[in-house]
């Protein structure tokens, strides 16, 4: 079903209304409801909360707009909390983590095969390897502070294994930064891409730059400290992605654009019945966002929103396990390493780089992310199945 | 609806044998890093020599109450750990009246009532539970301690409480999964007040140590209650005849 982006207007702004009731809701279930749900539920709040932080930023530099951005940034406000509180209460913290990791390892993947730009691809699945290794320390912090097996979480879909190491991921600053796009060649597609994982990247930098502290465990505390900052590395190399020479009026435009891209792409695959009229409603608000941008953008750049935006919108994201895909890219890219804005094998970067000497440094008094997974392999039932089974059969000595 | 009735929960392996299968194949294939678990006990080990306390119990706030603890300390004695258990106990109950408080809500919406638990005899127990609060305010008060305080222990007692609170004001509990934290936080309470019957003795405070007596033999017969009726919610779900 394509969706005509002139046609469909949405819901009018002044009908979009909340109460509290309709806001804080019952939320999905952990145990029950596809995990595919859960990454909906986290990319659709990372997509809201990046629309909020752009539209402050603009407001504090354009008088002009400010209280249509203030009218718009209402709106989005109740919709961001809306959608992230329909995480249940019962999932831990570092359950919910294993959630991110699975959004950035399915959403990034999803992206990286339908993007049309090469090197765009390229960054795509640059990152995707290190949010994969994300994914597997976790996992074993997940088993080894609180005795959970993070499958519970992932359903089968994710697989729990070494990417690119996190120890070997820090970098300097300058080895963050990405060529980015051309804005008056590349595909509408192209920056939706662009935002959408720059977006769910940064809702992640900040949900584990807000909990990590919340642990008393000072081998949590280091794993959230460690991650964290890779993520920030990757919203810096994800905003590099995009254009600077847009118009703020564009990048506005090209926000609300993704919005509609992104609900739109919930919409069409979500299972939970009641979760789908949440989409279904949220797309059509953002329809409505996206039609005042587009009158506003008319009148203050006076050019044809044609010239930024696809008639139609392309195809969805796929919510799908992408094991294989992603297995590929693991095989044949995780001795890749960044130099500059390029990526080069780990035996090509040169003595004199910059990010030899912060990664060194960084590690110099050990690797939170190497301690905690030291041994891991991931099996079903949590690894103490085997040391369960070991006891039971009397093979102690294999225990530790 | 039953809170274990079976459905489509998608969390075991079983439920998707394919992808577990390929989950394992690619945990054989890509290996972490050698070593083992005791990596992590390294780092706590390093952070744990040398650490803060959580924090201190407070100084006594009368002229007798600071006598009572020097006197004490003279003998080897250190009344702030009484203080510390008394401040603990004081959170502990003030909790626990707001736990009873919760249940009741939950009881009064639950379509249908199981076995003798009755609105009644949930609001006694919480109006016991706040009573237990004045009895120990009113002793942290003669000590010269002061009952507003959070106490390193009272502070703790709240950070293990959480859970308790989490299961018993979620919307989606069931009367039987919230009896089960209750009767986690009664089966502690029992053992902390003999705890501090017994250090209270051990401090040569008579009067205190009986007047928290009549507070344990409360204590015990909320903890019956609460497993009584716990056995019948749970029975009556499984279908057994008690």
């Amino acid at each position: 079903m394509a969706l005509d982006l002139m046609k469909e207007r949405g819901t009018p702004l002044e009908k979009q209304l909340f109460d509290w009731r309709d806001i804080v809701r019952t939320p999905i279930s952990k145990l029950d409801d596809d995990a595919f749900t859960r990454v909906r539920v986290i990319l659709m709040n990372g997509i809201e909360n990046e629309a909020w932080i752009f539209q402050h930023n603009f407001a504090r530099q354009n008088l002009e707009m400010r209280r249509h951005l203030a009218r718009v940034r209402r709106v989005e406000q109740h919709q961001q909390t809306l959608v992230n509180w329909l995480l249940p209460a019962d999932q831990s913290v570092l359950e919910t983590t294993i959630g991110y990791e699975q959004v950035a390892v399915e959403v990034t993947a999803t992206v990286a095969e339908h993007e049309p730009h090469p090197y765009m691809k390229q960054v795509y699945e640059y990152g995707l390897l290190e949010d994969f290794d994300h994914l597997y320390r976790y996992s074993a912090l997940l088993d080894r502070l609180e005795g959970k097996d993070a499958n519970n979480i992932l359903q089968g879909y994710t697989d729990i294994v070494p990417g690119r190491p996190t120890v070997e991921e820090h970098r300097d600053p300058f080895d963050d930064i990405r060529d980015h796009y051309d804005r008056t060649k590349a595909d509408p597609l192209t920056k939706i891409h662009a935002l959408t994982i720059l977006s769910a990247e940064q809702q992640t930098r900040n949900y584990y730059a807000t909990v990590g502290g919340h642990y008393a465990d000072p081998v949590a505390r280091q794993l959230y400290a460690e991650i964290s900052s890779i993520e920030e590395q990757h919203v810096t190399q994800y905003e590099s992605l995009i254009d600077p020479n847009e118009t703020l009026m564009e990048k506005w435009l090209l926000h609300e654009a993704t919005e509609v891209f992104t609900y739109f792409s919930c919409m069409q695959q979500e299972s939970n019945p009641r979760i789908k009229q949440i989409w279904e409603r949220f797309l059509s608000y953002e329809l409505g966002h996206l039609h005042c941008v587009l009158d506003l953008f008319r009148k203050v750049d006076k050019r044809d929103p044609l010239e930024i935006l696809p008639q139609t919108l392309p195809e969805p994201l796929d919510f799908k396990s992408h094991r294989d895909y992603v297995q590929q890219v693991l095989r044949t890219q995780v001795d890749l390493r960044a130099v500059g804005t390029q990526f080069v094998p780990k035996d090509q970067v040169p003595s004199n780089s910059p990010t030899i000497a912060y990664n060194r440094h960084i590690n110099s008094k050990g690797s939170p992310s190497e301690a905690v997974s030291a041994g891991y392999r991931w099996m079903p039932g949590t690894e103490l199945a085997a040391r369960a089974e070991a006891l039971r059969t009397g093979q102690q000595g294999s225990v530790h | 609806m039953r809170t274990t009735q079976t459905d489509m929960n998608r969390t075991g392996a079983a439920t998707s044998p394919i992808h577990t299968k390929a989950m394992e194949k690619a945990a054989q294939t890509f290996k972490g890093p050698p070593g083992s678990e005791s990596a992590m006990g390294e780092i706590r080990e390093a952070y744990s020599t040398g650490a803060d306390p959580i924090g201190t119990v407070p100084i006594p706030t009368t002229i007798k109450g600071a006598a009572g603890t020097a006197g004490k300390a003279l003998t080897g004695q250190f009344l702030s750990v009484l203080v510390d258990k008394l401040g603990e106990r004081l959170a502990f109950e003030r909790q626990g009246a707001r736990l009873y408080e919760a249940l009741l809500c939950k009881l009064e919406v639950s379509p249908a009532r199981v076995g003798s638990i009755t609105p009644v005899a949930l609001t006694e127990i919480m109006n016991e539970e706040i009573s237990h609060a004045g009895l120990l305010i009113e002793e942290m008060n003669g000590l010269g301690a002061d009952p507003t305080a959070m106490t390193p222990s009272a502070d703790l007692a709240g950070v293990q409480a959480i859970g308790l609170v989490q299961t018993i004001t979620d919307p989606r509990t069931s009367m039987t999964q919230c009896l089960q934290a209750i009767l986690a936080a009664e089966l502690i309470d029992n053992a902390c007040w003999e705890l501090l019957i017994e250090l209270a003795e051990g401090f040569g405070k008579d009067e205190l140590a009986a007047n928290m007596r009549v507070a344990l033999r409360q204590e015990e017969e909320h903890l019956r209650r609460v497993r009584g009726w716990l056995t019948e919610y749970v029975q009556s779900e499984a279908g057994i005849s008690p």
